[in-house]
């Protein structure tokens, strides 16, 4: 599945899309999901912008799939309200949507080009163009061989191939993926993002959840950090690098001496190397300090905090405070 | 509306096929058949028992000459009456005493007849004495009139129509109808109890419900079991009419049900399919709520006594037409398609099928509305008071 072959067939499906696109595929306002006492969405607000690639990361229980299948219209809010493609019946617009579960799941006795083309007309799509079109994707892939196999003697890769096969058969404008990598190998890990690469270019708006943090940081234009079941963060991935401050790594000749006061308070030492944070006013004083101090500066490097930094601060700081939070509730008579 | 019938189509059309070109769906058509084939192999045997051993065996311990008159009498009387209505007689020692002989492990009478044709006795339990008491006094007097009794020669009259025999024959069709219908409803909708576990043990449900609405997959669900139950009747049908033809050459004529032949057969079809679906959307519904086979497994039974109870109504209102017991199992929704099938059996009016098809229709997609609403609320965890969204559009 190359991003030639998925350019050349989404295009040709998305042809008899609706012309009139709002600003965001999706929206979300003050929603809230309980499950008995636990609030699995707790005050969510959301805003995915039409044509993008939108990440919704957190961790393991953080509120992911709720807020996804929440604002699909598999589950309704107890409070709040949402809106798909414009449309606050979010079942109406079913077949211009694509979902793949986080929890996968076929009919294991229908075959392979079957079970994409039921998937396919559960959105409207006629049966006969969905067989026609998922015998050729079947095929593009290299699944040929598979297309009259029972999906219950597929591999679980191919299985789920088929499943995303049947998400996107439909030419949808909202491709809503949950989990999409889990289960993959590397290969295959490589072929799904370059598929929602493509579907991406085709005007498609991709929404998925992850907590696998380099997927998002390659994909994403904009991305959710969910933690507790709130919105941590929301924005793209380098402003949430932003929120974290470089990282400075010092390793010198000399290992004590007055140049030792221009180091930043918080600078830890770890096997002859000093660690500390960019300050702000930048290198060039502290430089001139250690140059000065005679400091022999054998190597000094800056790095720029990843999204993996970013999101293990952004959840573990809400981990904290959640934490915190209950602990006060606790406490409080 | 079209949304929700088009996706109820194509969750139908998954099933049916999915069921229907199985091969276990050989073994769903040709298992009712096989109790029939049995049936036959058994059935001259099954006739033999019933025809001898169930008659109640009465000894006779009285003089040579009174025993030889009972039994000439008896030959007789059942010449007339037919083997099957009188009880066997068999002659016994007079002594020892009746009452020391039906005490015998090995006594094999029900009852002992003694004394004289005059002045007869009959020893026994006194709820077989009660059944056996006006049988033997029959044939006591027929033995003393021995040399007197003649047969009163009935000349025959025939008639073409007879309406008390029409109403006996509808009545007659309007229970077979009813027990037919009721079979295949038992037979069938129990199946789509556990309709719904697939999707779920499988996860398919959450692709479902994010694509169409659950009321089109219960709908779905519901038109593909009731398609299956069509193609097993037509098989079933016509197997059981090639039978009918082979025995009876196409001669024997069926008397007529009130509404004429062709309408009750579309009646027929359209009650079981109210019959069906309306229990089948309870079933679905309830279903639903399980989690595991096990779960459905343990519902089977009080649904079953359900039915069984709603059938017993039924065909209590068969016999008493026109009756607030009739009437009540007519309106009641679960019994009213056997109710109507009797109905039209007996009273040639059509307009309250039109009325009862209508009020079953509605309380089926009441049932489905209900029965989704609480999938909604309990298998998905969606949704606040599930009454107050009863009446809201599916896709809503």
């Amino acid at each position: 599945m190359g991003p030639d072959y998925q350019g050349r067939m989404i295009g040709d499906i998305t042809a008899s899309s609706p012309a009139s696109i709002p600003a965001y595929a999706v929206e979300g306002h003050g929603l809230v999901k309980t499950f008995g006492s636990f609030r699995a969405v707790d005050g969510i607000d959301i805003a995915v912008p039409a044509g993008s690639i939108y990440g919704v990361l957190g961790p393991n229980g953080a509120g992911k799939t709720t807020l996804l299948r929440t604002l699909l219209g598999i589950i309704d809010p107890d409070e709040g309200h949402r809106t798909l493609l414009g449309e606050d019946q979010p079942l109406r617009m079913a077949p211009q949507v694509g979902y793949l579960p986080e929890e996968r799941g076929l009919y294991p006795s229908m075959k392979a080009y079957e079970a994409i083309a039921f998937m396919g007309a559960l959105r409207g799509l006629p049966l006969a163009e969905g067989r026609k079109r998922a015998k050729a994707m079947l095929d593009a892939h290299g699944m040929g061989a598979a297309i009259d196999k029972p999906i219950r003697h597929l591999s679980k890769g191919m299985a789920q191939t088929v499943q995303l096969f049947g998400t996107i058969v439909h030419g949808p404008r909202l491709i809503v993926l949950d989990e999409p990598f889990s289960g993959l190998d590397a290969i295959n890990q490589e072929k799904l993002e370059a598929l929602i690469r493509s579907q991406a270019r085709d005007g498609v708006t991709i929404l998925f959840s992850t907590h696998v943090i380099a997927h998002a940081e390659r994909l994403c234009e904009r991305i959710a950090i969910v933690a507790g079941g709130r919105i941590r963060f929301e924005g793209t991935p380098g402003d949430a690098r932003d929120r974290l401050r470089s990282q400075v790594r010092l390793r010198t000749r000399a290992s004590d001496g007055a140049w030792r006061h221009a180091l930043p308070a918080d600078t830890m030492a770890q096997e002859g190397t000093w660690h500390f944070a960019l300050p702000d006013e930048g290198i060039e004083p502290l430089l001139r300090a250690l140059i000065d101090g005679q400091a022999g500066i054998e190597s000094l490097s800056i790095e720029r905090p990843g999204l993996h930094d970013a999101f293990v601060a952004i959840a573990g700081e809400a981990a904290a405070r959640q934490m915190q939070g209950d602990v006060t509730q606790e406490a409080q008579p | 509306m079209m949304q929700l019938w088009r996706a109820a189509f194509v969750i139908a059309r998954r099933d049916f096929t999915a069921v229907v070109f199985s091969r276990t769906f050989i073994l769903f058509l040709l298992g009712p058949l096989l109790p029939i084939l049995i049936g036959f192999a058994f059935g001259g045997l099954g006739d033999k028992i019933s025809s001898t051993d169930l008659r109640p065996i009465v000894g006779v311990a009285m003089s040579a000459a009174d025993t030889s008159a009972l039994k000439r009498a008896h030959d007789r009387l059942a010449q007339r009456m037919g083997d099957q209505t009188l009880p066997r007689l068999r002659a016994v020692p007079s002594a020892p005493a009746p009452r020391i002989q039906l005490a015998r492990p090995d006594s094999a009478v029900v009852a002992i007849l003694s004394g004289t044709l005059l002045k007869p006795v009959l020893t026994g339990k006194a709820e077989d004495l009660d059944k056996l008491q006006g049988d033997i006094s029959l044939l006591s007097t027929a033995a003393l009139a021995e040399r007197t009794l003649t047969f009163v020669t009935v000349d025959r009259q025939e008639v073409t129509t007879s309406l008390g025999a029409q109403a006996q024959a509808r009545l007659l069709i309007g229970r077979v109808a009813q027990v037919v219908m009721f079979f295949l409803t038992i037979l069938l909708a129990g199946m789509i109890l556990s309709n719904l576990v697939e999707e779920k043990t499988n996860k398919i449900i959450e692709i479902l419900a994010a694509a169409v609405p659950i009321d089109a997959i219960f709908l779905g669900k519901l038109m593909a079991m009731l398609a299956m139950s069509f193609v097993g009747i037509a098989f079933w049908g016509g197997t059981a009419f090639a039978v009918f033809l082979a025995l009876y050459g196409g001669g024997g004529v069926l008397p007529a049900p009130a509404v004429g032949w062709p309408l009750f057969l579309m009646l027929a079809v359209l009650y079981f399919a109210m019959a069906y679906t309306l229990l089948g959307s309870l079933f679905l519904g309830i279903g639903a709520q399980a989690a595991t086979v096990r779960e459905v497994q343990t519902l089977n039974m009080p649904i079953t006594m359900a039915q069984m109870l709603i059938f017993f109504f039924a065909s209590y209102a068969v016999d008493h037409m026109g009756s607030p017991a009739e009437i009540a199992a007519c309106i009641f929704p679960f019994s009213s398609p056997f109710a109507m099938i009797a109905r039209a059996a007996q009273d040639g009016a059509v307009w309250p099928h039109l009325l009862a098809l209508v009020w079953q229709a509605s309380f089926v997609a009441l049932i489905i509305r209900v029965g989704v609403l609480l999938f909604r609320r309990h298998v998905m965890q969606s949704g606040g008071s599930w009454w107050k969204r009863l009446f809201r559009p599916a896709t809503g």
